[in-house]
């Protein structure tokens, strides 16, 4: 069947588009967000490649909405209702602060207390009722809420996970008289003990709901109204789709939609090229995400944060972000110690490249220095700068006082920020008992190219891979995602407490939930995917270890084994001594949707082989070399280029430093090997 | 002359050395006191005198200082031929608090790592374990008067020789502690992160060769100390003054007074605390180590983008107050040093701190780690236990926002448990877990506020003890704000509410089922003059219950 398919990613700063028409051909757009209302950004790109919505079978989508909503606190006005004694478990979280040093910096919960109510209700830890629900308790609480114009409730008891009768008693109360259907229940969106993790995790979804719902809908009026007659796949946090209709009811599930969206392009990348390990590297204008695919699996946690006291405990991608990017100042501190960030001059005032007022180098200057990047091919400058400008502010701020040349201490600048970012990756892999040498670097993002060879060979990581379109990996992650669902149960037991039908049926109900789910548009997938996880650990532990379950009939010395196993290979530690506990029972359904074949991304009649378009001068370790550019989309595979090189294409700059070489390989990724 | 990039390079290097141990320990270890409270921290230190080389940003702060003073004292008892020379995959094993420690409960584990045959410096790492013995379950004694009331003490010995772990050793450490079982999975992810230490230094030599390395660390101490020389700078020269209260020691129903005079010197500040309380009887004592790490600590607070080596405090000159009860020598006992009093001179460190800074630091905060254990015996199990409850309290206000509600101890990092962890572990039920209302001081930014919780014991009977602090006195306020809200204790057993008879330590407590224990934590000081506050913000918070009406009018006005 031919169809024309297209992903929409509506980024911080560009909304980018990948389409696929019914030839096969891949068009791309890339165009500013519109902050305002990102739908009109959405329309530009689908003009802007060409089309039109009318012509579209499908969109894939992935939006900010949420994510911005949640950091800049434009959120719907949520009101508690919640267990007598405990309206202030939100506010109060577990007893932290938000940096080890320093007594400053405060919270504000998503729900303030004056909407916070209490109901006479209790259930205890193995879901007895201690207290009946006081039916009309919760009556009053839902009038006094939408008297005071809460547009959001969130229905949150003790213990819920245990027992959720009570919850949905008040749920079934609420639902009867609230005008709209934001009513999120604690226990539905995830059924996990942890008051506060469960409840803040129900708090950001109806602060969320109605901004995404009033997005989405406004999307589909617009699409609709030009012709588009197909509901849209939106991206969930997970790194799978759902069905649009759908998605409002668990909204925070696309708070972390985008970084997850560019790690499943990433994954999707790596199975076309026979590979199956890789630490993806998505640096960008003020911070870097890092994640981690092993076996072809991208890693997942149910323990992310998305700010400060903002636990969302829900199975997402398991993206870590370093504050770290292009913007990150440089200079010496008052020792004289060379320093890159975590100051950042973001994207206003920006680097001073940008001519946006910036006057503190960064990062992005310390590239343009060394010829690393063309300043006519920056995409966000406002105004031409000298690069006279830059070298004066190096001299100034580091090449003076430390008696160096302005490159060598741009060099350092990069050098150093590498070395902070190789921390990071460590920090991902290392902790989770892989070596980072085992593992390609993905390098995306419009900065991630520019300093991969250099940090790969930093960490130790032999090969570099830039996928053919870096600069829009996110709209590729939503073209290429699959529909997914996932459901967790909490158990919470010792495992030889527990029958091995309990396991099974709990697995197979979370199967059959999922499924119907994924499902809902059938007409998407191709075929069911179904994975099994139990989340375990030796008992007096808190830490929890995935662990892969290949059926839902495991018997328990199965289980033991493959704990055991698992447990060895993060820690090196075997503990024959201690039981073992299964807390969790979780299980993902995956809708698997038509691959896209990648090597459609280039062009191929632009790909003539005359790809050698230039040469400029670029520093690397310590001296100027005469570097060959060359155009990325005019290379063929089997293509090898040497460093030092610099290979240019609309969306990114990558640069092959020296003891380093490229290869184009049959989809078109650049596969660099660098020499230590 | 090694030029700024290597030392920047080799500074990160060792940090993150550091981190992946601190990541290393937690992930692995066994008791939720290090899982998931953190209560731990690595670092590197150096071969002949202990010195601080590197310490991992995730670890404790309490443990910034000690661990130097702990890794002194090896290398003189080796010096001394009082301890066995260290040898390659040895782990030496001490938590004597007079060596270098805190309380009993922290155990640090020491390996000396060498190249080439020589040694080149020490890892090592604290861990606090929930128990090592003594009169009280979790070792935080309220009546204790010397120290072997408090537990298990262990001079350095060689739990691992040459890599081996000596299950002697090991058999009398589990002999001597509640809970013993489970201690191996600690013992085993305390040692791992120190290997995890010795793999990654190991390569950081291959990479920058021992010559490189060697002058790196003495450039990178030589900056700390110049960075922190430029932060005494602008401090105004002068002396200032401050002091603070321990409500009582626990068996002396008195309270211990820390007098602290801070004089600027040129670029080195010099903290005299030598008029301070004598020592006293009950556990409220301070080993030097720990007095001099809340000294840092607190610095480490107001300037927090000073890297921590030994040059960072070399320019910080605390006078050793001996004769104080900040000063403890054996038999004193100090299980509330590193919890309660290291939080009082860290106080006393902002108070004074803050009249030469006032932009940048605040009001007192809660300063108590809150510690309230339960023993018992569960019938429904059949079953002993013992739960602990930690909480925090409201942190000051500052000069651009009110405090921090329920942050943690000034000392620690430690999340406290869910209240769901704690229903399904101990025969407990929680009737509140909420705000102290009206705990925050007073000011133009309030403090933060504290926590209010109720926990009723449903089976059995059990003894309750507490150790906490800001009973008898609010933390304070800076600049005209008022004092936060004191910490309160009540027992509600048989129909009879009660008081403990030191306010906020106690121990031993009778509970039958049915009985409820209630606390409320102190609040943080207020910063500057309320009367400042803008109103709506007042009226905002009494709106939200913060505050009645009356008690915003009298604090307010």
């Amino acid at each position: 069947m031919a169809r024309v398919t297209a992903g929409i990613d509506v980024g911080g700063t560009f909304t980018d588009l990948l389409l696929q028409d019914a030839s096969g051909r891949v068009r791309l757009a890339k165009v500013p967000t519109t902050t305002a209302n990102q739908a009109d950004g959405v329309l530009a790109a689908i003009a802007a490649a060409g089309s039109t919505p009318a012509a579209l079978d499908l969109i894939i989508h992935g939006t900010t909405a949420t994510t911005n909503a949640v950091l800049e606190r434009k959120l719907a006005k949520v009101g508690l209702i919640t267990t007598a004694g405990f309206r202030d478990v939100l506010e109060l979280g577990r007893r932290t602060r938000p940096h080890p040093y320093g007594l400053k910096g405060g919270f504000e919960p998503l729900v303030p207390r004056e909407w916070r109510r209490e109901v006479a209700e209790r259930m205890d830890a193995r879901g007895g009722v201690v207290t009946p629900l006081d039916e009309e308790a919760v009556a009053r609480a839902v009038r006094a809420l939408l008297a005071e114009g809460v547009e959001a409730l969130v229905v949150h008891f003790l213990h819920a996970y245990a027992n959720p009768a009570h919850e949905r008693r008040a749920g079934e109360i609420a639902r009867a008289l609230w005008p709209n259907a934001y009513v999120t229940l604690g226990h539905e969106l995830l059924s996990e003990f942890r008051e506060y993790e469960r409840g803040t995790t129900a708090a950001v979804n109806a602060a969320v709901q109605p901004v995404l719902d009033r997005y989405i809908t406004r999307l589909q009026d617009q699409l609709a109204a030009q012709g588009h007659r197909r509901d849209l796949l939106v991206m969930n946090g997970n790194g799978g789709t759902v069905a649009a209709r759908l998605v409002a009811k668990d909204a925070a599930k696309t708070v972390m939609s985008g970084p997850a969206s560019g790690v499943m392009a990433a994954a999707a990348t790596l199975a076309q090229s026979g590979l199956a390990n890789a630490i993806t590297y998505d640096m960008g204008g003020t911070s870097t995400d890092v994640a981690l695919i092993a076996g072809g699996v991208p890693e997942v946690s149910a323990e992310l944060s998305i700010a400060y006291g903002l636990p969302i405990h829900l199975p997402m991608v398991d993206v870590r972000t370093v504050g770290a990017g292009g913007g990150s100042i440089a200079g010496l501190d008052a020792a004289g110690m060379i320093r890159v960030g975590p100051e950042s001059a973001g994207s206003l005032p920006g680097p001073i490249g940008f001519g946006r007022g910036g006057t503190r180098p960064t990062i992005t200057d310390a590239n343009l220095v060394l010829g690393r990047l063309d300043p006519a091919r920056l995409l966000a400058v406002a105004a031409p700068v000298p690069l006279q400008h830059l070298r004066d502010a190096f001299a100034e701020s580091l090449a003076t006082p430390l008696g160096i040349t302005v490159e060598a201490a741009a060099e350092a600048v990069l050098r150093l920020a590498n070395v902070h970012m190789t921390g990071a990756i460590r920090m991902v892999s290392l902790s989770r008992g892989h070596d980072p040498r085992d593992f390609c670097l993905f390098a995306f993002g419009g900065a991630g190219p520019l300093h991969a060879v250099a940090l790969a060979r930093e960490i130790g990581i032999p090969m570099v891979l830039v996928p053919a379109r870096p600069g829009l990996t996110n709209a590729l992650g939503c073209l290429v995602a699959d529909l997914r669902q996932d459901a967790v149960n909490t158990l919470n037991r010792g495992l030889d407490d527990i029958a091995a039908e309990e396991i099974t049926e709990t697995l197979t109900a979370q199967r059959d939930r999922a499924t119907a789910l994924v499902l809902a548009d059938a007409a998407e997938v191709e075929r069911v995917e179904v994975q099994h996880v139990a989340e375990m650990q030796f008992r007096g532990q808190t830490h929890l270890i995935r662990v892969a379950l290949p059926r839902a009939d495991m018997a328990r010395a199965e289980i033991q084994a493959a704990f055991e196993a698992a447990y060895f290979a993060r820690f090196q530690v075997h503990l024959p001594e201690i039981r073992a506990v299964l807390v969790n029972l979780a299980t993902t359904v995956i809708g698997r949707r038509r691959q896209l074949d990648l090597s459609a991304l280039l062009d191929p009649a632009a790909r003539d082989g005359q790809a050698l378009v230039g040469e400029r001068d670029l520093y690397a370790e310590g001296a100027w070399h005469r570097a060959a550019v060359w155009q990325r989309e005019r290379l063929v595979e089997g293509a090898r280029i040497a460093g030092p090189a610099i290979i240019q294409q609309a969306d990114a700059t990558t640069v092959l430093e020296p003891r380093s070489e490229a290869v184009v390989d049959a989809i078109g990724n650049l596969r660099i090997t660098v020499q230590p | 002359m090694i030029d700024a990039l290597t030392l920047a390079v080799i500074q990160a290097g060792l940090q993150q050395v550091c981190n992946e141990m601190d990541i290393t320990f937690s992930r692995a270890a066994f008791s939720p006191v290090i899982a998931e409270a953190d209560d731990r921290s690595d670092g590197i230190y150096a071969a002949e005198d202990g010195a601080l080389i590197a310490q991992g940003e995730l670890g404790l702060p309490v443990f910034v200082g000690t661990m130097a003073h702990s890794a002194a004292h090896l290398v003189r008892l080796i010096g001394e031929g009082a301890v066995a020379a260290p040898e390659p995959g040895d782990i030496y094993i001490v938590n004597d608090p007079y060596l270098g420690g805190t309380h009993l409960m922290d155990v640090r584990f020491c390996r000396p790592f060498f190249v080439d045959g020589t040694l080149f410096c020490w890892l090592q790492n604290t861990g606090h374990w929930p128990d090592i013995g003594g009169m009280v379950p979790g070792g935080f004694s309220a009546h204790a008067t010397e120290v072997e009331q408090e537990g298990l003490r262990l001079p350095p010995v060689k739990l691992f020789k040459r890599g081996v772990l000596d299950r002697e050793i090991l058999s009398i450490i589990q002999s001597n502690i509640r809970v013993a079982d489970q201690r191996i999975g600690d013992i085993k992810a305390q040692a791992a992160a120190l290997l995890v230490g010795e793999q990654r230094l190991g390569e950081m030599v291959a990479r920058h060769g021992l010559a490189t390395l060697r002058d790196a660390i003495a450039g990178i101490r030589d900056r700390a100390a110049e960075r922190m020389r430029a932060e005494i700078r602008r401090i105004p020269a002068g002396v200032y003054t401050a002091e603070s209260f321990v409500d009582s020691d626990g068996v002396v129903d008195a309270p211990l007074r820390i007098a602290l005079t801070v004089t600027r010197q040129g670029d080195e500040l010099v903290f005299d605390l030598s008029d301070s309380s004598p020592p006293c009887q009950g556990p409220m004592n301070s080993v030097w180590a720990t007095t001099c790490s809340a000294v840092y600590l607190a610095m480490k607070h107001i300037f927090p983008e000073v890297p921590i080596n030994a040059g960072t405090f070399a320019p910080l000159r605390v006078i050793r107050p001996e004769g104080t009860f900040l000063d403890a020598r054996y038999p004193r006992p100090v299980s509330g040093c590193a919890a309660e009093v290291s939080q009082r001179i860290a106080e006393a460190v902002f108070l004074a701190i803050a009249e030469a800074l006032p932009a940048e630091v605040w009001a007192a905060p809660a300063g108590t780690s809150g510690n309230f254990a339960l023993g018992g015996f569960d019938p429904a199990r059949g079953a002993g236990y013992v739960m602990y409850q930690i909480t925090g309290g409201g942190y000051g206000g500052t000069a651009e926002a009110d405090g921090l509600t329920n942050g943690c101890s000034t000392i620690g990092i430690s999340k406290t448990a869910p209240v769901e962890v704690m229903e399904q572990y101990f025969p407990v039920l929680f009737r509140r877990f909420a705000i102290h209302e009206g705990s925050g001081g007073a000011g133009a930014q309030r403090g933060g506020f504290g926590v209010h919780y109720e926990v009723e014991l449903l089976r059995g009977e059990a003894k309750a003890s507490f150790v906490m602090d800001h009973g008898r006195f609010g933390p304070p306020g800076v600049l005209g704000g008022g004092e936060g809200a004191k910490n309160v204790v009540k027992l509600h057993r048989g129909g009879t509410t009660t008081i403990p008879l030191h306010l906020s330590k106690d121990q031993g407590l009778h509970l039958r089922a049915g009985d409820r224990v209630e606390v409320m934590t102190p609040g943080g000081g207020g910063y500057g003059d309320p009367r400042a506050r803008d109103p709506a913000l007042v009226e905002r918070d009494v709106r939200r219950g913060y505050y009645t009406a009356d008690q915003a009018k009298a604090l307010w006005g």
